[in-house]
């Protein structure tokens, strides 16, 4: 379905030689809360790049930060080498922003949407008109393109979002839990034109809770826990860094799993027991998961799996991503 | 005041889809307040107490413009309210723009210049109305009256623009229009000469900017200016909108840039 698609213009190169986005000791507070603890971030051109983390980790704060909305508490902040304390306009010009809630306006047409944004940036009507069109088409609504925004789908007004956020063939696409509360089937649509947008070189900066989105978008990321970043690799990386390379989980009943954790912790590398289960970290998951029935054990299923940024995240942080 | 103008179609894009409704009733509203008040109850009053209103003008000619003035104030508060409210916390479109090149300020300055145009819009057909019952004394006096009532409706819309940013929950707007609004509108010396009022409320309605907007609105439309009175009538409203302005700005910065 993606062929008869029109792309969008290539992205603007720019004039940056340095990093996109570079930050030192970033913080933000908000009265007595800090919510963003001091955080090291560098973005380079043409990068996918991720924040990972569970809600209330200072991702989205962060992302206000760096759309040089909200100012800075302390720490160095240069997005397209410029400070957002003084050139937040120039900045914003050359920034695409795509929030976690869509913030499209329900009561105009969908293509008055982009039309009407793009004014913001200072762009001709003309202009505005033709890259609506374009947009439309690579977000794949052009038969929405004179409905309301109210009778789109969620996945629908996520890519109208996007679209919205492209309007002014952004530097920097800025994405705040892109697919956050969509079906898997309108998430791979968002994904799979976001990965098109890599592809062009867009570079793109996104937070999320999903390692799968993570895995699926990010060239490098880090992870983020209570206003800090505790890890920083590709995906592949830091699995290697922080997992095995299995994972085989064991269901018992209720209760039992402290238990089972006893009796099987020589079997694996490491052994998490989580309130339903129990993981198994080892190189070998098949191996291990013969093993415990050689020992006797029943559970009443077992997964044998590839390590994920999820056991990453529980090696780092102790927790689970989404609870 | 480009990038004010940069929000310009978007605004035209939300006027286009309400213009007609809030035409006809900017035209009946006033045609049925002063049928109901101006002539209705203006005969009644006329005949015993002409010549104690000042100027010893008739009821329709001293409520007719007391009625733009109020109005116009009932207008600017309204559109400061809920849409202003709406789009910081529901529409989110305030964020939206913010997102741009725009800055608080100037978005701030943008829906406040819709409110201008709302208002100066009904003004118009409200003083042509007038101009159908007799009461606009010249065409000099029905523009500045125009040009009056704009300066009201700023002088309202500024500080509630401040206080609709403000507030945590649209329950904030009950005791805005009940304790605010309704007063204001009953003591405004828009239909009764404010010295009939018992002496505290005498000088409540004087600090509020709307029966200085009365004032000035019956005195250019009935050709009757007293410079000294109705220039300082006007410094005051221009302290309104002044001082809200600066609160509006402030409330604004509060609560956009730190995204709540």
């Amino acid at each position: 379905m993606s062929e008869a698609a029109t792309e969008p213009e290539p992205v603007a190169g720019g004039d940056v030689d340095g990093p996109m986005i570079l930050a030192t000791g970033l913080r933000k507070r908000y009265g007595r809360l800090e919510a963003v603890c001091g955080i090291d971030v560098r973005v380079e051109r043409g990068e996918a790049f991720g924040f990972l983390g569970p809600n209330g980790a200072g991702k989205s704060s962060t992302m206000r930060m760096v759309g040089a909305v909200s100012p800075v508490s302390a720490g160095e902040l240069r997005i397209l080498g410029m400070d957002p304390a003084t050139d937040g306009p120039r900045i914003r010009a050359r920034l695409g922003v795509c929030p976690q809630l869509d913030t499209l306006d329900m009561e105009i047409s969908v293509r008055e949407n982009l039309t009407v944004y793009g004014r913001y940036f200072g762009m001709s009507r003309a202009e505005c008109a033709r890259r609506a069109d374009e947009l439309l088409s690579f977000v794949q609504l052009t038969d929405k393109a004179d409905g309301k925004v109210e009778e789109l789908s969620g996945g629908m007004k996520r890519r109208l979002s996007i679209a919205r956020s492209l309007i002014n063939s952004p530097d920097v696409l800025l994405l705040d839990e892109p697919t956050t509360g969509l079906d898997p089937q309108a998430r791979h649509l968002v994904w799979e034109r976001l990965f098109r947008l890599k592809q062009r070189g867009v570079t793109l900066v996104l937070t999320t809770h999903y390692m799968d989105e993570a895995e699926q978008l990010c060239d490098r990321l880090v992870v983020m826990d209570k206003g800090l970043i505790v890890a920083e690799g590709s995906p592949a990386d830091l699995i290697r860094a922080h997992s095995t390379r299995e994972v085989t989980e064991l269901r018992f009943g209720v209760g039992e799993h402290e238990d089972v954790a006893r009796e099987v912790k020589d079997l694996a590398d490491r052994v998490e027991v989580l309130p339903d289960r129990v993981l198994l970290y080892t190189d070998d998951g098949e191996a291990a998961a013969v093993a415990v029935h050689e020992r006797g054990l029943q559970p009443t299923s077992v997964l044998v799996r590839r390590s994920t940024l999820e056991d990453v995240f529980l090696r780092l942080t102790g927790r689970t991503l989404v609870d | 005041m480009e990038m004010v103008l940069r929000q310009f179609d978007y605004w035209a894009t939300t006027y286009r889809r309400t213009w007609r409704g809030s035409v006809v009733s900017t035209f009946v509203m006033p045609l049925f307040y002063l049928l109901g008040m101006g002539v209705g109850l203006g005969t009644f009053v006329d005949d015993r107490s002409r010549s104690e209103l000042p100027g010893a003008v008739s009821y329709l000619e001293f409520i007719g413009p007391g009625l733009l003035a109020t109005m116009v104030m009932m207008t600017a508060v309204f559109e400061s309210t809920y849409p202003v409210y709406g789009n910081i916390k529901w529409a989110k479109v305030y964020e939206s723009m913010l997102a741009t090149p725009l800055t608080v300020g100037h978005v701030l300055n943008g829906h406040l210049l819709y409110v201008a145009f709302r208002v100066a819009t009904m003004s118009v057909v409200f003083v042509v109305v007038l101009t159908g019952f007799g009461v606009v004394d010249s065409v000099a006096g029905g523009l500045a009256a125009v040009a009056v009532a704009v300066l009201i409706g700023m002088a309202h819309a500024t500080p509630v623009f401040a206080y609709s940013a403000k507030i945590d929950s649209d329950d904030g707007f009950a005791p805005l229009f009940r304790l605010g609004l309704l007063p204001m509108f009953l003591f405004s010396g828009a239909f009764f000469p404010t010295e009939n009022l018992p002496d505290g409320i005498e000088w409540l309605a004087y600090a509020m900017p709307v029966w200085h907007g009365v004032e000035v609105c019956r005195d250019v439309t009935l050709g009757m200016v007293d410079w000294t009175a109705d220039v300082g009538h006007l410094a005051y409203l221009v302290t309104w909108v002044v001082v809200g302005w600066a609160l509006a700005r402030w409330s604004f910065g509060n609560r956009l840039a730190e995204g709540t």
